[in-house]
């Protein structure tokens, strides 16, 4: 059997924001067209890490990060680096759907357009195709000049979800994407996870952490701006090596 | 005490107070074979019904825990390995059962030669002893014990594999005692069995304490492995 390749590694990662260490030595390597799951308590640094990958986090000022994040093996944080370019690759799904005031159809070609496509086949075929892949499009193939804000909270991420994959990036990043979703909406989320794996590469945050043993495949535990423990995700809740790892997903922590 | 540690204690008791009444029951089994005390094993038989409905009862309550706990690493191998557990309790409380049903057709103790030759009341108390031991393994979360308890086997393995020779040459001998002969054998059996149940408990306590799973494994790698691994858990 061929080993996936690896598609994210971070190398001797630290992060910091001023003089808050929060990233600590990070070395991991997550394989291509798999789920992986960050865990841990709130402010253990998981979204800091997650947002490293499309360097969402230079925003924010007195932030820096020193080491090396290696996307198919080349650092993004290299000078050269495009950061909109970098987006186009890794896309990003939020806690909270996040639609912009704009038609469904708006909604998905929006990064289209951006990058200057404007021949409408092209777009409707690109719209078509994402809301399918999000699951979405059964749903509202009849009303794509509607606006996207008279969706459930549900379709609402979902329709973020076709949004982020409609300029066909390679990884997809998720903070939280079902914690603000009802149980149908969020187990809909969940079985999309399990398809788009076929093709992307999927890092995901989650407090859940039956979610974390339902959706992926590898699962990272972070504790104060540490990586405790990283491990196939059956490995992880069924024999967790490090006494911290099983506190926290056994809900004993502290 | 966090709400599921109480509910995973409870569940802890219950196994136990289960364990204290099979152990009772093997006891009592024993007595009656010994002495040929009908009464005595018509209560173990009647008593057997108590087994079961604990039987019934863990399984229920592991289903619970199952269902609103969702436990996950060390939680979740206990609760696997108190269904597995109990299920095996209920077949040693069968076997208890089993032996007071034939001391009760006793008119008579059983023959002393019978008893000495087949060695069958040494094997009656290294069963017991497995069994004692298996449940301070199990109550103090005892890895290492349960691994001696495993090796302990080979005693009433030893014991059993000579039975069949020396029964047939005690009824070639005596005739007459053939009856009394055969059952004795049949509890010979059981007790070999009883053996391998409480290994299988051992083997439980292990997966629970150290993740590790070392049934169907070869006697020789077993051995190995209870020689290598010193108690280590998470």
């Amino acid at each position: 059997m061929s080993k996936k390749q690896n598609k994210l590694e971070a190398l001797n990662l630290d992060a910091y924001y001023g003089d808050f260490h929060a990233l600590k030595g990070i070395n991991i390597a997550m394989e291509e067209k798999a789920v992986t799951a960050f865990i841990g308590p709130s402010g253990c640094g998981k979204s800091t890490f997650l947002r490293t990958f499309n360097r969402m986090n230079d925003y924010i000022d007195g932030f820096r990060v020193e080491g090396q994040i290696l996307l198919d093996g080349k650092d993004i944080y290299q000078k050269e680096v495009r950061v909109d370019e970098l987006r186009k690759e890794v896309g990003m799904v939020f806690q909270k759907p996040n639609p912009f005031p704009k038609s469904i159809f708006e909604n998905v070609v929006y990064g289209l357009k951006i990058q200057g496509i404007k021949k409408k086949s092209v777009l409707e075929e690109a719209a078509e195709q994402s809301l399918r892949n999000a699951a979405l499009w059964e749903e509202v193939k009849d009303k794509l000049d509607k606006s996207a804000l008279a969706l459930s909270g549900g379709q609402q991420q979902r329709l973020c979800i076709a949004r982020a994959l409609a300029i066909s990036p390679s990884v997809l990043l998720m903070d939280e994407p079902a914690s603000a979703l009802d149980p149908i909406s969020t187990a809909k989320i969940e079985e999309l996870i399990y398809e788009l794996k076929n093709d992307y590469t999927i890092v995901i945050v989650t407090h859940n952490m039956q979610q974390a043993g339902r959706v992926s495949d590898y699962t990272a535990f972070f504790y104060m701006g540490e990586l405790v423990e990283f491990n196939k995700t059956k490995t992880m809740f069924t024999s967790p090596k490090d006494e911290r790892t099983q506190n926290y997903i056994t809900g004993r922590f502290g | 005490m966090p709400h599921i540690d109480i509910e995973l204690e409870r569940l802890k008791t219950k196994l136990l107070e289960m364990w204290d009444l099979v152990e009772y029951q093997l006891q009592a089994g024993r007595e009656a074979m010994m002495t040929a005390d009908a009464e005595l094993a018509k209560q173990v038989i009647k008593r057997d019904r108590k087994v079961n409905q604990f039987d019934v009862k863990i399984d229920r309550m592991c289903e619970n825990f199952f269902a609103l706990f969702t436990p996950v690493a060390v939680d979740l191998r206990l609760v696997l390995a108190v269904l597995k557990i109990n299920a095996n309790l209920e077949r040693i409380g069968d076997t208890a059962e089993g032996i007071a049903r034939f001391a009760q057709k006793l008119d008579e103790p059983l023959d002393q030669e019978l008893l000495e030759t087949t060695k069958v009341v040494p094997m009656y108390e290294a069963a017991l002893a497995m069994f004692t031991d298996c449940r301070i393994a199990f109550k103090n979360n005892d890895p290492v014990l349960a691994k001696e308890v495993i090796k302990s086997d080979k005693v009433l393995n030893k014991i059993y594999r000579k039975s069949d020779s020396i029964v047939t040459k005690y009824m070639q001998k005596n005739p007459e005692k053939i009856g009394d002969a055969l059952a004795l054998l049949s509890i010979i059996k059981k007790l070999e069995r009883v053996g391998d149940q409480v290994t299988n408990i051992a083997e439980e306590v292990i997966f629970y304490r150290e993740a590790k799973v070392i049934k169907h494994r070869s006697d020789k790698k077993k051995k190995k492995s209870s020689g290598k691994d010193k108690g280590k858990e998470v």
